[in-house]
């Protein structure tokens, strides 16, 4: 059964409080070298039929539902085809 | 749906105002136990709708879109209210009836996390900007009022911002800004979210659709009013609700 991922990140120029938060900490926690943060979100999907249409439902799961154009991309990743 | 909140308050605002509100569930649009038709106005309310997992409002809208998305179209396009309150806004532009340019999706705006990184729960002041049929009996253009807001991801961000903030402007819908109790436009903490243009609340062309981060429901009696000798007799949310029954009935909804 294909295993697909979803990578769901914010587009470049898009503000990410999370991760200018979690930057922010880690230099008061004295790691100085870090200079920039980006979080993502991860999603993975075990569905029934073959490679390529679990891979057309995951596509459009991820461009309708898990992404909103407006601030983030996706990318596919198959797990286990 | 899961997670709402507020639903009680927007309930008690519509019934004091004289309205006979309903809770409706989305199983009963699902399994067609009730005709939308038979309605008068929609209100989506606030809330962390299913977690507020992927993003803010988004499975809700997928299945209210799902349901029930042609019944909402014509609902609009009747004319009559469909008001979305915090997650309700956000459902709203999920669904793509904010700013409601396109058939379907149009997916211009969305509600990104606030600036903050926080929850942002306090009072701020928000004033009209646009005339609106249905708020234009008991609001004022240009007046600040002192209204709840609670969200983290409240935040207008619109794509392609030179093109279509114009647009929204040139549309009239944008209905609400922050302001700062003056009424004009301030930076943090009024506009709590770093909302673009501080934009507070927006409309539809044409105005009967209306999406709004704060929430006029939980500040309907003065006396709930932070400070009840400076900011009046009338609270928000009575002025708010008020104005919604008004357009009702001119209209014989």
């Amino acid at each position: 059964m294909p295993v697909i991922r979803v990578d769901v990140e914010y587009l470049p120029g898009v503000e990410d409080p999370e991760a200018i938060t979690i930057l922010k900490n880690l230099k008061i926690l004295g790691y100085d070298t870090i200079t920039e943060t980006r979080t993502a979100k991860s999603y993975e999907f075990r569905i029934e039929g073959k490679l390529e249409e679990a891979r057309s439902t995951v596509d459009e799961i991820a461009s309708k539902i898990l992404t909103n154009p407006v601030i983030q991309k996706y990318s596919l990743q198959v797990v286990d085809p | 749906m899961e997670g709402t909140n507020n639903e009680y308050e927007a309930f008690q605002s519509f019934t004091r105002v004289g309205l006979d509100p309903e809770f409706i569930h989305l199983n009963d649009l699902r399994f067609k136990r009730i005709d939308l038709s038979e309605y008068s106005a929609i209100f989506l309310p606030g809330g962390f709708s299913a977690g507020d997992y992927i993003r803010a409002g988004v499975i809700f809208a997928r299945r209210l879109a799902d349901t029930s998305l042609q019944d909402l179209k014509r609902f609009q396009d009747e004319g009559k209210p469909i008001i979305g309150v915090c997650n309700g806004f956000q459902v709203l532009t999920e669904t793509g009836m904010l700013p409601g340019w396109g058939d379907g999706i149009s997916r211009e705006i969305v509600l990104a996390p606030n600036d903050s990184s926080r929850y942002e729960c306090r009072y701020t002041f928000i004033t009209m900007e646009a005339r609106n049929p249905l708020l234009s009996h008991g609001m004022s253009l240009k007046i600040p009022y002192l209204i709840p807001v609670a969200h983290a991801e409240g935040k207008i961000r619109i794509i392609n911002p030179d093109k279509n903030l114009k647009k929204l402007e040139d549309n009239n819908q944008i209905l609400f800004r922050y302001s700062t109790p003056e009424g004009s436009e301030g930076g943090y903490p009024w506009n709590p979210n770093g909302s673009i243009s501080s934009i507070a609340a927006i409309s539809n062309g044409d105005g009967n659709v209306i999406g709004l981060m704060p929430h006029p429901e939980r500040l309907f009696y003065h006396y709930t009013n932070a400070d009840r000798s400076r900011y009046g007799e009338v609270a928000v949310g009575q002025r708010f609700f008020t104005s919604i029954r008004e357009y009702i009935v001119m209209k014989g909804f």
